[in-house]
């Protein structure tokens, strides 16, 4: 079970490319249409959620995050997440993943333990792209909730 | 954009309903996504986990608040974009993505717009809430 030992833990980088093909698949699977984003079937920029599923899409495991925190996947759910963007990412990018254990906390006398996980990427000039922070809830109790 | 930059504070400036979610829509996104979390797409793993069946992606959610926005909003001059998972969207939900300009401010040398944004199902239950601030 995670604690609040886990602070300021950070994990091996995970790398991900912007590939144009399965970008598709998301986007028709999310239904987008606009063509700002994608025009005759071809995609010209990344949707602004896109980013935090490239980090689980090439990862070799895609919950090594909860796994090494001992964090069980049927005990998840997803608190918040926030983007900020700094600059723009280009099909065919690469990019680099380096996330950490923001914060760790309990509410609800223990029931719930609310793990901050802290992420910056960056692009394969250097350059930082984007920060995100998601909030994991992961709920302690037994049974049904 | 011009709609944003001319807007009254209050105003709504972007809505879009969404296609009841369905089992297959999970399955597609759980593989496009990249989340292969089976909770959302294995009926036997939800209910082992202590749910009555799957439930939607928080994170498909949050791509159709997305979408709502970019409608409105080129893509590149999105700044921030957060949300916070307030309920489970559940099968059958049939999501309004709004957002509601709050503010309008000069922010690292540029004018820019925070937007408030809302997921509702068809029942007016909030699923998500959130927030982005968009150049104008």
């Amino acid at each position: 079970m995670v604690d609040r030992s886990a602070i300021g833990r950070s994990f091996e980088p995970t790398f991900a490319s912007v590939e144009p093909g399965r970008l598709r698949f998301f986007l028709q699977t999310i239904g987008e249409e606009n063509p700002a984003i994608i025009e005759d079937g071809t995609p010209k920029t990344i949707p602004p959620t896109y980013l935090f599923c490239l980090e689980m899409m090439d990862a070799p495991d895609p919950f090594v995050f909860l796994k090494e925190l001992d964090i069980d996947l049927g005990r998840v759910l997803h608190g918040d997440q926030s983007f900020e963007y700094h600059a723009p990412v280009g099909i065919g990018d690469r990019l680099t993943y380096r996330s950490r254990v923001g914060d760790v906390f309990d509410k609800k006398g223990g029931a719930l333990t609310f793990v901050i996980q802290s992420t910056e990427v960056e692009n394969q000039r250097g350059e930082k792209v984007a920060s995100m922070r998601r909030t994991i809830v992961v709920r302690n109790g037994e049974g049904t909730q | 954009m011009s709609g944003i930059a001319s807007a009254e504070i209050g105003a709504q400036v972007l809505s879009r309903t969404f296609p009841a979610i369905t089992r297959h829509r999970l399955a597609l996104y759980c593989g496009a996504s990249g989340d292969h979390n089976p909770i959302h797409v294995d009926i036997d793993f939800a209910k082992a986990s202590g749910f009555p069946d799957v439930f939607a992606h928080g994170m498909l959610a949050m791509a159709w608040l997305g979408q709502a926005i970019t409608d409105a909003v080129s893509p590149e001059r999105l700044r921030s974009f957060s949300a916070r998972f307030v309920a489970i969207t559940q099968l059958g939900a049939e999501l309004t993505c709004t957002g509601t300009l709050a503010e309008v401010t000069e922010r690292n040398g540029e004018r820019v717009a925070f937007l408030e944004l809302r997921a509702v199902d068809q029942n007016g239950d909030v699923k998500l809430a959130g927030e982005a601030v968009v150049a104008i």
